[in-house]
């Protein structure tokens, strides 16, 4: 089973990490994560569904472009961490 | 006078309590995110937060204990078929009108309601839909948007809103129509066929007079405005020092008083010559008085954005808080100032509850 893996900064709306997901791809993954907490959702995904722009993903190691994140395949073994994008001061 | 501030900055919303003749942080929430606006409904007495997370996006949350407890509302968002595919970056303005409706403004500058204290969001797709929305354009930021919204005090129907760079709009049906209130005013940063064109006025405040709702002062990219019928024409006013700023703050019960707080110019958002001013006129804006004791005289780069400047409802006691972190108070309407000793994150906004 793909496992997800969030970065702490979302510890206060998902408290599990890392959470075994069902999906075929990255969509998929996380939207079975939001089925359980949905209060998530809105901290990954915009109101149109696109990824946060300075939300970023990480899949078996490598980083995701943020556009193309979400239909990326996942495998039975897949690790898939999301992180935030460092950024400001 | 109100004894407790909510200091809103890039790093956490803080309550500021009075203890003797000083202010010190009373308590701070939400350490580390930006808190881009709090609001204290006065006839509730919820308080409100609104966050800019960089990372996780905006958010809405309330207390209903003064602070004790949070618990996240809804965000207001942009309908999936809204024109132009809009997200909101964040929430900029928020008000409560008579009948308990809370609005909110955001950027960009999407106009939403809530009839349950924000638990959900209706989209005003009016105002999103008027053809003049496409002039609108970014001040400040890449994208228009709402900072201030002005609810009658006595009439729930009756609404004003002010955005960067979009205009003033009026509606009297609770937002089903919308009227452009700009007569008057001018800009000097388009090319000049178009300085009075309504739809790219860029006021960065509009605050009213509750016990005179007809007033309303304005404070705009090229100059300061006032208006004694309830946005239908306004007057441009003089003021010492700088036209130039973002902050104007409203006396709750006399017409004739505002308070502003001069910059140098939209090349320089500083102090004229470091010097912290506050202009408060007494007469409607015919005549200034340029107020300084207890603020920087020299060296000071603070600049006070658009939600950095309130009045109490005594219209005595101010809090002005500046992008440098710089937070003073004054018990006297602006004669005199204190500086808290605080070393704080940049503030966005202050309010009083």
């Amino acid at each position: 089973m793909p496992q997800v893996y969030f970065t702490a900064h979302l510890r206060s709306v998902i408290a599990r990490s890392p959470v075994e997901v069902q999906g075929a791809d990255v969509r998929g993954a996380l939207l079975s994560v939001f089925q359980a907490s949905p209060q998530l959702k809105g901290y990954v995904l915009d109101e149109r569904g696109a990824l946060r722009q300075h939300v970023c993903i990480f899949l078996d190691g490598e980083r995701l472009a943020n556009a193309a994140a979400l239909d990326a395949p996942v495998r039975r073994s897949s690790e898939i961490y999301v992180m935030q994008a460092l950024s400001g001061g | 006078m109100a004894d407790r501030a909510l200091v809103s900055t890039r790093k956490g919303l803080f309550f500021f309590r009075r203890n003797g003749r000083g202010w010190d942080i009373a308590s701070t929430h939400f350490c580390g995110t930006p808190v881009t606006l709090a609001f204290h409904e006065p006839a509730g007495g919820a308080i409100y937060a609104a966050l800019r997370d960089g990372h996780f996006g905006p958010k809405l949350h309330r207390s209903d204990d003064n602070g004790a407890n949070w618990i996240e509302v809804a965000t207001p968002a942009f309908p999936l078929d809204a024109d132009g595919k809009p997200t909101l970056k964040q929430v900029w303005a928020l008000a409560a009108a008579k009948d308990g409706t809370l609005w909110a403004g955001g950027i960009p500058a999407g106009v939403f309601k809530s009839s349950d204290k924000g638990a959900s969001w209706t989209f005003v797709d009016s105002l999103w839909g008027v053809p003049d929305r496409a002039k609108w354009f970014g001040g400040g930021y890449d994208e228009s948007g709402m900072h201030s919204i002005v609810c009658d005090p006595r009439a729930a129907d009756h609404v004003l809103v002010a955005i960067s760079s979009g205009g003033v709009w009026e509606t009297r049906d609770a937002g089903k129509s919308w009227q452009v209130r700009t007569r008057g005013m001018y800009a000097t940063y388009v090319p000049p066929e178009q300085k009075s064109d309504p739809a790219i006025q860029d006021p960065h405040r509009m605050v009213q007079c509750p016990s005179e709702p007809e007033v309303m002062w304005v404070q705009h990219h090229s100059g300061v405005f006032r208006s004694a019928d309830g946005g239908g024409e306004w007057s441009e006013l003089h003021p010492p020092v700088s036209k130039f700023g973002f902050a104007v703050a409203a006396h709750p019960g006399r017409a004739g008083t505002a308070w502003f707080v001069p910059a140098h110019s939209d090349q320089r958002r500083e102090p004229v010559n470091g010097h912290v001013v506050v202009n408060r006129t007494d007469d409607g804006g015919r005549t200034f008085a340029t107020l300084d004791r207890g603020l920087p005289h020299a060296q000071a780069f603070d600049l006070v954005y658009r939600h950095g400047l309130v009045v109490d409802e005594s219209g005595e006691r101010l809090a002005m808080g500046s992008t440098t972190g710089g937070l003073w108070f004054s018990d006297d309407g602006g004669e005199s100032w204190t500086m808290s000793a605080a070393r704080l994150p940049p503030i966005y906004a202050v309010d009083f509850a």
